[in-house]
């Protein structure tokens, strides 16, 4: 059941490519307005580098966010979801693998190559792209709650990111500091073991607390 | 099963009980709560009061158990506009836990009139299209008790008749089915008991009876 939801995800995905590539595409230009906007000052732009981009990286997510349950909700299969024949808990596990593959997974890879507009090092974009690589899937995860919990409501993209936002703070400090720390020399192993902790963290209780929010907003 | 909800009254002091082999059928005006009981039923909202019990046991405490018995068409029927019925049809079989191969679910789809039209994404086809692609759900489905709200809803004569004949087949192996709708249900098997919903603002109880 689980492997429909996610082929089921994707198909769609697929179906609307043009959601996903607004994202990409979002990402891309937020991160590189800065180099743009400060100019060729390349001590500054390798400073502030890892904060753009994280916070670029949020930014884009909260974008796809609004959308991972609300056209199954207006078409009645959210419905038909928490009926199945399994825990509710992999319902919501199988979403959200499936908008981090479609919306987050592109923006990790994009990521190394932004870097390079702000003359990051290679041993550097290395470092963003693993912090990214653990870190995105955190933000799907505690963003499925939010995007659980304004189900249905007028104007639930702005609540969503005042909602989301304050939680995704841990992520974007651990993760722009793994990649601060390989840029001042320092080794970044710390920032990327706290992630980790956060990645299993919130992979065991997001769900959890998403599939209760989805109740509630479906009652 | 029993149930009694009081937020809005739009019913109390509901009792009824469903034996293998019956169709219950819920009418009422429009506002009477006949979608309200149908999602109490399945589990999606909770009774202000009462309990609805399945085997014995309270549904709430059987959870994946009892989804397992149960299929349900809302009135939104969950079919996904970008895909096409046979996609739609097999994944919503999958999901349900009953996974069908192209071939059964071709011939699923060609029973509710849709041959050759398999493969047309689903917003291509019309309202009752749609929902004659929905109702293939039905066809390979092995749940025990089907929830079926306003499933003759901008369906043909034909498609009723089809309706009725899906019905009629569950019912006469032993299954259960709870519809609410407004028009006249034929069925050949089976037991048939109606139960209607008052209008709201009534008192809201609700009286059951045999058919003509």
């Amino acid at each position: 059941m689980f492997r429909w939801i996610v082929a089921r995800d994707l198909m769609l995905a697929w179906r609307r490519r043009s959601d996903v590539l607004s994202t990409l595409f979002f990402f891309v230009i937020v991160a590189s307005l800065f180099p743009l906007g400060i100019g060729p000052e390349t001590q500054l732009l390798r400073s502030i580098a890892p904060g753009v981009v994280w916070v670029a990286a949020l930014l884009a997510s909260m974008l796809s966010l609004g959308r991972v349950f609300q056209s199954d909700e207006q078409d009645g299969t959210l419905e038909q979801m928490l009926l199945t024949p399994q825990p509710v808990y992999l319902v919501v596990l199988g979403k959200v693998l499936a908008q981090w593959l479609v919306s987050e997974v592109p923006l990790v890879l994009i990521a190394p190559l932004l870097g390079v507009q702000f003359g990051l090092a290679s041993d550097t974009l290395l470092i963003l792209f693993v912090s990214l690589l653990i870190g995105t899937p955190i933000l799907s995860l505690i963003g499925s709650i939010g995007a659980a919990l304004t189900l249905g409501l007028r104007g639930g993209g702005v609540l969503i990111a005042l909602l989301i936002l304050p939680l995704y703070i841990p992520v974007l400090i651990f993760g722009a500091g793994a990649v601060d720390a390989s840029i001042s020399g320092v080794s970044p192993q710390a920032n990327l073991y706290l992630l980790g902790a956060f990645l299993v963290v919130s992979l065991v209780f997001a769900p959890w607390a998403t599939s209760a929010a989805l109740r509630i907003s479906l009652e | 099963m029993e149930c009694v909800r009081g937020d809005r009254r739009l019913f109390r002091d509901l009792s009824f009980s469903l034996t293998p082999g019956t169709l219950l059928q819920i009418t009422g005006p429009n506002g009477s709560g006949k979608t309200s009981l149908l999602r109490i039923l399945c589990g999606l909202t909770s009774p202000e009061s009462g309990e609805i019990k399945w085997h014995g046991a309270e549904i709430r405490s059987l959870a994946e158990e009892y989804s397992r018995s149960l299929t349900y068409i809302g009135h939104r029927i969950a079919v996904k506009e970008e895909l096409s019925s046979i996609e739609n049809l097999r994944i919503s079989s999958g999901l349900a836990g009953c996974e069908l191969s192209q071939n059964q679910a071709q011939q699923a789809l060609a029973r509710v009139g849709l041959a050759g039209r398999e493969n047309l994404p689903a917003r291509f086809l019309s309202e009752g299209q749609r929902r004659r692609s929905a109702l293939a759900r039905l066809i390979n489905c092995t749940a025990v008790l089907w929830i079926l709200d306003e499933v003759l809803a901008s369906l043909d004569h034909a498609a009723v008749t089809l309706v009725e004949s899906l019905i009629s087949e569950h019912l006469s192996k032993g299954g259960m089915a709870i519809v609410a709708t407004h028009q006249e249900l034929h069925i050949s098997s089976g037991l048939f008991h109606r139960l209607e919903l008052e209008p709201p603002g009534s008192g809201g109880t609700a009286r059951s009876g045999s058919p003509s």
